[in-house]
């Protein structure tokens, strides 16, 4: 099997299902019936483009291997998603910021992977991206309106950015399968997303009359297993069913 | 490659029209447009659908219920789902339009007027109980993925919308 291609697939589809999860425990907990029932829906948007993913990984593993072992079955250190989507839901603001500091990247990433060379990738991006327009258009209109709002919305607000703000630069780590399916014309080269994904966020927080963290300090690991807490206590979450019923059907 | 035609036997089509979309009941699949291909092939018939969005949880139930329709009127099956042409609204027939409006679903605009009515622009959506446009977003995500919320400030009426997927 095409082991690098298999990794990279993991390296993509880990960060939405991860995510999903994160956003699907908000289901009957969002704030507002409105927020709850989008922030479910962007989740459900998220587990289809895994499914599509890890349907696509199984294939190539090529053996008994299913979608659903891959989500569920993993240890820890075998998902190589990046550290921002695996951050708790504090409150609200996190929420948002989690979200729209992912979905700005998310949105990039997937109209260069749309010209992947790989047709099942490329078709992946194409549907993706459909949604995750509107994903970014939602998070984006929070972002502006909890920024620009109340004194205490916009202290909440910034104070998630800022905490999030040293998971970002992650995103922009190319990982040894990211280097060969660049040199394939398979992956995208996220260190070229870099500059108009802060471009993108700096001018989204001024108009949200929020300010640009001007922190150096990264933190890294995700794409190489290495998580923070948060992880596993998700995971033990995700994986209840599979762990405690090994073969279970739903 | 990205062909948006269909390829479908004509014997087929009357058998797929009874099938309808279990989010939407007066909605058939072929209106909705999911069915890309149905040709029958050694007396099996391969059928291709294609989701309107990724996570939609009806398209296993659609998959389903193409074969019992089919196993009904003779034939095996084997279905297929595909991701490339991606479901666009545009493939939703002008039939299909009229089933949803007539559903109290808010039939899709174009791009341009989907993003003014989902950011709250503009007033353009028709409300599918008085038929004022002096409607409003209440919720970009409504009660399935593929919906938004608006309510109609004239006769109050709260309904979904069906987003524009281009």
């Amino acid at each position: 099997m095409n082991q690098n291609l298999y990794n990279y697939i993991l390296g993509i589809a880990d960060n939405s299902l991860i995510l999903g999860q994160r956003l699907g425990e908000l289901t009957g907990h969002g704030p507002s019936l409105e927020t709850d029932i989008a922030c479910t829906n962007i989740s459900l948007d998220l587990f289809g483009q895994v499914r599509s993913y890890y349907q696509y990984a199984a294939k190539i593993a090529g053996d008994k291997r299913t979608e659903d072992d891959i989500a569920m079955l993993r240890k820890e250190r075998e998902y190589v998603n990046v550290l921002l989507v695996e951050q708790p839901n504090t409150n609200f603001a996190y929420t948002i910021a989690r979200q729209f500091l992912f979905d700005v990247y998310h949105f990039l990433f997937l109209t260069q992977l749309e010209k992947s060379k790989d047709l099942t990738l490329s078709a992946i991006a194409t549907k993706s991206i459909k949604e995750v327009s509107y994903h970014q258009r939602f998070s984006t209109d929070w972002l502006k309106r909890l920024g620009d709002g109340t004194e205490e919305s916009k202290a909440k607000m910034q104070e998630a950015i800022n905490d999030l703000w040293t998971y970002t630069d992650e995103l922009f780590h190319q990982t040894k399968a990211d280097k060969a399916m660049v040199a394939e014309g398979i992956g995208v080269d996220v260190t070229a997303l870099k500059e108009a994904y802060y471009e993108k966020v700096d001018a989204v927080l001024s108009e949200a009359t929020l300010e640009t963290p001007e922190s150096k300090w990264f933190q890294k690991g995700g794409k190489q297993g290495i998580h923070t807490e948060h992880l596993g206590y998700l995971l033990s979450d995700l994986q209840y069913m599979q762990r405690t019923y090994p073969n279970m059907e739903w | 490659m990205t062909t948006t035609e269909q390829n479908i036997d004509e014997i087929l089509i009357p058998i797929l029209e009874k099938v309808s979309d279990p989010e939407i009941p007066v909605l058939s699949i072929m209106d909705m447009g999911v069915v890309r291909s149905a040709v029958i092939e050694n007396n099996i018939v391969k059928v291709e659908i294609t989701p309107t969005y990724s996570g939609c949880p009806a398209m296993d139930v659609i998959g389903d219920d193409i074969k019992a329709a089919l196993k009904i009127a003779g034939y095996d099956s084997e279905i297929e789902l595909i991701l490339a042409p991606a479901w666009t609204t545009d493939w939703i027939t002008p039939r299909g339009r009229k089933a949803l409006e007539d559903y109290g679903i808010a039939a899709p605009l174009n791009a341009e007027a989907d993003k003014d009515v989902l950011l709250n622009r503009k007033r353009l959506v028709k409300c599918t109980n008085c038929g004022s446009t002096n409607t409003r977003l209440i919720s970009q995500f409504g009660s399935t993925a593929c919906k938004a919320q608006f309510q109609c400030d004239d006769c109050q009426e709260p309904f979904d919308y069906f987003k524009c997927l281009k």
